[in-house]
């Protein structure tokens, strides 16, 4: 499991989950987010295309950076979740808290 | 990670797969412990998709619940894990040393007012992920069983 951060022509910060988000790694994420907000990153986007599971730390952890996004006047999306996460954020109502497109390029066409 | 997990497989003649594993209680361990049951569940009553989502998520969830409010990550605590994989479900027990709790107690984490709480899912993705989710009378140990499909 691991994560990759890059940061587009357009100032972008896309954030690749490769693995699962669970309790166990939630801090890692947390922490490079955080980094890029501190950097200046207003915009990002975290991509699930990779993603096999996630916890309900690592639903925390999103809503915790979602917030904080938000707070310093950015925004932060989600894209490529399975059918399974996909269902997984409906149920718990967290579809409503965040833009979530099928792919990264609908992500960062969406802004 | 000081410790190594050491995973115990049983295979009876004509019974019930049964693996077991002891985690000390640090949630570094979660993963780790997920993923040695996950790859060592034996095919047949779930389907690879189950195993990869609903299995693997719910065991992650049990676990560190367990570690976090039942053992309370004291590293003298263990949680004892234990999985039935039978012909018509797979059985996990996931047993902590504490006290245990009262799940009805546990806030409805989609209320609009929880709905921004970083925590409080856990209990509610479990109750999603499997069919059946039973806890017993101290509330120190929980069953969840993911039927055949």
């Amino acid at each position: 499991m691991s994560f990759s951060v890059k940061k587009d022509k357009h100032g972008v910060v896309v954030v690749g989950v490769d693995g699962q988000l669970i309790v166990g790694n939630r801090q890692e994420l947390k922490q490079k987010v955080l980094d890029a907000v501190d950097g200046g990153g207003k915009k990002f986007v975290i991509d699930f295309t990779k993603t096999g599971y996630i916890d309900s730390s690592g639903l925390g952890v999103l809503v915790s950076l979602s917030k904080k996004i938000r707070e310093q006047g950015g925004d932060l999306r989600l894209c490529g979740l399975n059918e399974d996460l996909q269902t997984l954020f409906e149920l718990t109502k967290l579809d409503t808290l965040f833009a979530i497109t099928r792919t990264p390029e609908e992500a960062l066409t969406a802004f | 990670m000081t410790t190594a997990l050491r995973l115990q497989v049983r295979r009876p003649a004509g019974g019930e797969t049964e693996l077991s594993l002891a985690v000390p209680s640090a949630l570094e361990y979660v993963g780790p412990a997920v993923e040695l049951i996950a790859v060592e569940l034996p095919g047949g009553p779930l389907s690879a998709r189950r195993i990869q989502f609903n299995f693997r998520t719910a065991l992650a969830e049990a676990l560190a619940n367990a570690i976090a409010y039942g053992n309370r990550h004291d590293p003298d605590r263990l949680v004892q894990i234990r999985v039935e994989v039978g012909r018509d479900a797979v059985r996990l027990h996931v047993t902590d040393e504490g006290n245990g709790f009262n799940p009805a107690d546990v806030p409805d984490p989609t209320r609009p007012d929880r709905l921004e709480c970083e925590d409080g899912r856990g209990l509610f993705v479990l109750r999603h992920l499997v069919d059946q989710v039973a806890f017993n009378e101290k509330g120190n140990s929980v069953c969840l069983t993911l039927r055949a499909g």
